[in-house]
């Protein structure tokens, strides 16, 4: 990863091609990560590829709540050249959850963002086939969030199976 | 007046034909579990394991629990199937194979108490292309299996069965032509007479031997010709939807035909009863010698599964057409020449 | 009563065919069969679902379905303390479990900061490197049996029993061994392990020899491999592939040369590569990882450290037996860590290892308490499969087939 140096460096740049999109930068354990805003998403992803990081190694969502804005997507950036690892991190709130879909610049961010959907609910904008991956296709709910209940799933006996949703005669 | 299609050579009171038919009948069934239980056996010395040893010594009752478990089995069928061809393909599929059976010479005429007695069940003029009529019949039953099952993965591998049995029929058919050149006849036991007098058709006929072998293996749908089943591929092929009944109809045939494939390839190019070194045969060790001689054929084709890994759709059609054909072709050719000179 | 067909079923079941609808003399449209390979299917390697669109043999359009044994693994971790996550975590990518434990405790320890001893890490190295070639054995012995040649499925297996014995003596289990710690690893190897492993070692690169005889010399498996399914470097970037399949193509990328951890620096091993990246560079790098492996294992097991197996900070690992009698703070670290366990700091960490199937990576984040608020695991078999498409369309279906066997998903981890 950049030093803590090599990290302000970059989010100079950043700042100076996409002013307000840098939110703060974090050098802790070994991690070098920034914080941008969601519309920036794109443009700083495809500047950072541009700039070396031509890997996506991960892309994964977590959940912040009770904090705000709750939902977050974590973009691992990796430079095979120089190995080194940078993150982009961005924040959405649960009521407008849309970040711009990179699957122009990987095509391989096609699962991990439909992942990231299907668990947390956040939209990406521009994913052509954005649909629950792991979930039924009918299921509610994003069970990845923190407010989701853990064992709130009924399991299906035979004395409650017809009781069941999707059961049929 | 209607020409003469086929003549037999010799032939027996009725009776006796009756109780030959029901031993090679009761015999040649009684071999399947034999190679079935060889079979599981040998794979599991070349896979580094047991096999069956659990039911009965050795294993040797495995066979039986199995036949005994597909009996009891429910007969199901889906329901897109085409009820009566679905029924009906395991039935032509086995009929074939018990059919041909019939024309596989386990030994000349001997006497039996004063009775002159042929050992094999019908002994045609036309031996050869009684047994391709029913091998070309015999892929009705995989074809028919295969589409009435109105399943994708069946359609698949009938579609596949049909292509590669016709394929594999020609060259087949085409390496057997020097032999029947070499006879200069088509019936059984002459061409083993023949080989009497002329040796082993191994030697003068190696190359056939070699094509007729592996294009016996695509008709018996044997690894690595497997591909109407590929199981990997195709689950089951044609036999996905089958169970119980249908199921070991299919099982059995395939066996038998392993069987008379092997036993036919003993009768025209391995001396059928004869021994080695012109030594006589005594004539009622005949059966024997062919049974022995197929035996080894047989470990062959296990050896064989449990070695090669199953060819490509495109590479199969490449191997029959493009390969066995033009081999077969120029074999006949080269023995036409021979016999000629 | 025939439910409505929802939107999520017509785009799962749309077919994308828009290459060939401008090409007029094929006019395939009528020509079509879709096909639904698997969830059960004996080649899926679990349960993968392809919908396969196909023109007589030829595949067209292969859309995978996956979630058949989605079963929350990253939502428990969340409710576990650090130290229960472990063997929770080991059952997703059921045939590299020492790898998924390995990332995990990697992760906990960069947030925790806590040191691992070095006899640890190379008890560490040792068992991953087996592990390698035990998932490598099974992946070899499968992809045999899709091929057909079903003997190799056995052999493959007998060497696999080898290692798993190995891993029921260091650590009581044969799989899903919950033999890493935070900080180390469970217990030092037994006696005789060593004898055992020694003797594993002589008899590996004779019996992979052996494996190559039979596969390499064969004509139809040549044909079979040789030319099918390639992809280039540059789109196995793209679609984010790692592992064999991209050293396949020509890449030398793997995490324990380039990034070591664990002390992979300390030995001395080669990466396998490949030139054109069909299905056979496929299939000889992993061959040829065997060999490297039992290399590094060798190493391992000689230049093995003396000294602690885990670390000696009581706020992370469990004191030893004897001592709870004796000392108090031993019996308070104890209790502390068996009910509440062990606090880690605010933080997040994202640990990458290369697993036999790519980049393994965990992340996690932590916000203070004693359980973890996110565990992600980036699976390789997860990334890889994106790549099935692209591999396999306009081949024959035995190709898919093989090329799937290949790609080696392991769909727990797919799944997770």
């Amino acid at each position: 990863m950049p030093d803590a140096t090599g990290l302000e460096l970059i989010a100079g740049e950043i700042r100076d091609s996409a002013p307000g999109a840098v939110i703060s930068t974090k050098h802790d354990r070994g991690r070098a990560e920034i914080e941008i805003t969601p519309e920036s998403v794109h443009p700083v992803v495809a500047m950072l590829k541009e700039r070396g990081y031509t890997f996506l190694a991960s892309l994964h969502g977590l959940d912040y709540w009770p904090d705000e804005p709750r939902l977050g997507v974590i973009y691992e950036l990796l430079d095979m050249k120089t190995v080194d690892r940078i993150s982009v991190k961005t924040r959405v709130t649960v009521e407008n959850p849309t970040v711009a879909s990179v699957i122009d610049l990987w095509s391989g961010a096609d699962h991990p963002e439909r992942e990231v959907f299907d668990m947390f609910g956040v939209v990406f904008e521009g994913h052509p086939d954005l649909r629950r991956i792991l979930m039924p296709e009918d299921y509610e709910g994003h069970p990845q969030r923190r407010d989701f209940p853990v064992g709130g799933e009924e399991v299906i006996f035979t004395y409650n199976e017809k009781t069941m949703p999707g059961w049929t005669e | 007046m209607t020409p003469i299609l086929a003549t037999v050579n010799y032939s027996e009171p009725w009776w006796i034909q009756i109780i030959k038919a029901l031993v090679i009948f009761a015999v040649g069934l009684q071999l399947i579990p034999l190679v079935l239980l060889a079979e599981r056996k040998m794979l599991g010395r070349f896979q580094g394991r047991y096999g069956p040893n659990r039911v009965g010594p050795f294993g040797v009752m495995q066979p039986l629990a199995d036949i005994i478990k597909l009996a009891t089995k429910e007969s199901f069928r889906p329901r897109t199937s085409v009820g009566f061809i679905f029924m009906a393909a395991p039935a032509i599929s086995i009929i074939t194979a018990v059919a041909t059976l019939a024309i596989v010479p386990f030994g000349n005429t001997v006497d039996i108490f004063g009775t002159k007695v042929g050992l094999y069940g019908v002994d045609p003029s036309i031996g050869i292309l009684y047994a391709f009529a029913f091998g070309g019949i015999a892929f009705y039953g995989l074809m028919l299996g295969g589409w009435a099952s109105g399943s994708k993965y069946s359609f698949l591998g009938a579609m596949r069965s049909a292509a590669q049995l016709i394929s594999y029929e020609i060259s087949q058919g085409l390496a057997l032509v020097g032999v029947v050149m070499l006879a200069g006849s088509l019936s059984l036991t002459e061409i083993v007479d023949a080989q009497a007098t002329q040796g082993w058709f191994i030697v003068p006929q190696i190359v056939g031997f070699v094509v007729f072998l592996v294009a016996g293996f695509a008709e018996t749908n044997r690894a690595p010709f497997d591909l109407p089943e590929a199981d990997a591929e195709l689950v089951g092929g044609y036999i996905t939807e089958y169970g119980g009944g249908g199921f070991t109809s299919f099982f059995f045939a395939e066996y038998l035909n392993v069987i008379v494939v092997s036993a036919i390839t003993v009768t025209v190019y391995l001396g059928g009863w004869l021994l080695p070194f012109g030594w006589h045969t005594p004539g009622l060790a005949m059966p024997f010698i062919v049974i022995g001689k197929t035996c080894l054929l047989i470990f062959l084709f296990i050896w064989v599964r449990a070695t090669l890994p199953r060819l490509r759709y495109d590479q199969l059609m490449s191997l029959g057409w493009k390969i066995l054909l033009p081999i077969a072709t120029i074999n006949t050719l080269a023995t036409a020449v021979m016999v000629v000179t | 009563m025939t439910p409505e067909v929802s939107d999520y079923r017509k785009q799962e079941e749309s077919i994308t065919l828009e290459r060939l609808d401008h090409d007029p003399a094929t006019g395939i449209s009528s020509d079509l069969l879709t096909l639904n390979i698997g969830p059960h299917h004996p080649a899926t390697h679990g349960v993968l679902r392809l919908i396969v669109t196909l023109e007589g043999e030829i595949v067209r359009d292969i859309k995978p379905v996956i979630g058949y044994v989605h079963t929350g693994i990253e939502k428990t971790a969340e409710q576990k303390a650090y130290w229960k996550v472990i063997p929770v975590i080991e059952r997703m990518d059921y045939l590299s479990y020492y790898f998924n434990a390995m990332a995990y405790c990697g992760s906990v320890e960069t947030l925790t900061g806590v040191e691992v001893p070095k006899r640890a890490q190379y008890l560490r190295v040792i068992h991953m490197e087996l592990n390698r070639i035990m998932s490598h054995m099974v992946w070899l012995g499968t992809s045999a049996l899709d091929l057909g040649a079903m003997s190799m499925f056995w052999y493959c297996f007998r060497e696999r029993e080898t290692i798993l014995d190995l891993f029921e003596m260091s650590s009581g289990q044969r799989m899903h061994t919950r033999y890493f710690q935070v900080g180390g690893v469970m217990e030092d190897i037994p006696l005789g392990f060593e004898k055992k492993l020694r003797q594993f070692l002589k008899t590996m690169p004779s019996r992979a020899d052996k494996f190559a005889d039979l596969l390499e010399n064969n004509e139809i498996v040549l044909q079979r491999l040789r030319g099918t399914c390639p992809l280039s470097e540059e789109r196995l970037l793209d679609l984010g592939v790692t592992g064999p399949l991209l050293r396949a193509a020509g890449n030398p990328w793997d995490l324990r040369k380039t990034a070591p951890y664990s002390s992979y620096e300390d030995f001395n091993f080669k990466i396998p590569v490949g030139t054109v990246g069909d299905n056979y560079d496929r299939y000889r790098v992993r061959h040829a990882e065997l060999y490297e492996s039992v290399k590094i294992i060798e190493q391992a097991l000689d230049g093995l450290p003396e000294g602690p197996y885990i670390t000696e900070d009581r706020k992370y690992a469990l004191p030893p037996r004897h001592e709870l009698a004796t000392s108090m703070e031993a019996l308070i670290h104890h209790f502390k860590l068996v009910t509440e366990g062990f606090r880690v700091a605010e933080g997040e960490a994202y640990y990458p290892i290369e697993s036999p199937r790519g980049e393994l990576g965990c992340f996690i984040r932590s916000d203070g308490s004693s359980k973890p608020a996110r565990v992600h695991m980036r699976d390789p078999s997860f990334v890889n499969l994106q790549a099935t498409a692209e591999m396999c369309t306009d081949t024959y279906i035995a190709d898919l087939i093989a090329t799937l066997a290949m790609l080696d998903p392991v769909l727990g981890g797919i799944d997770r």
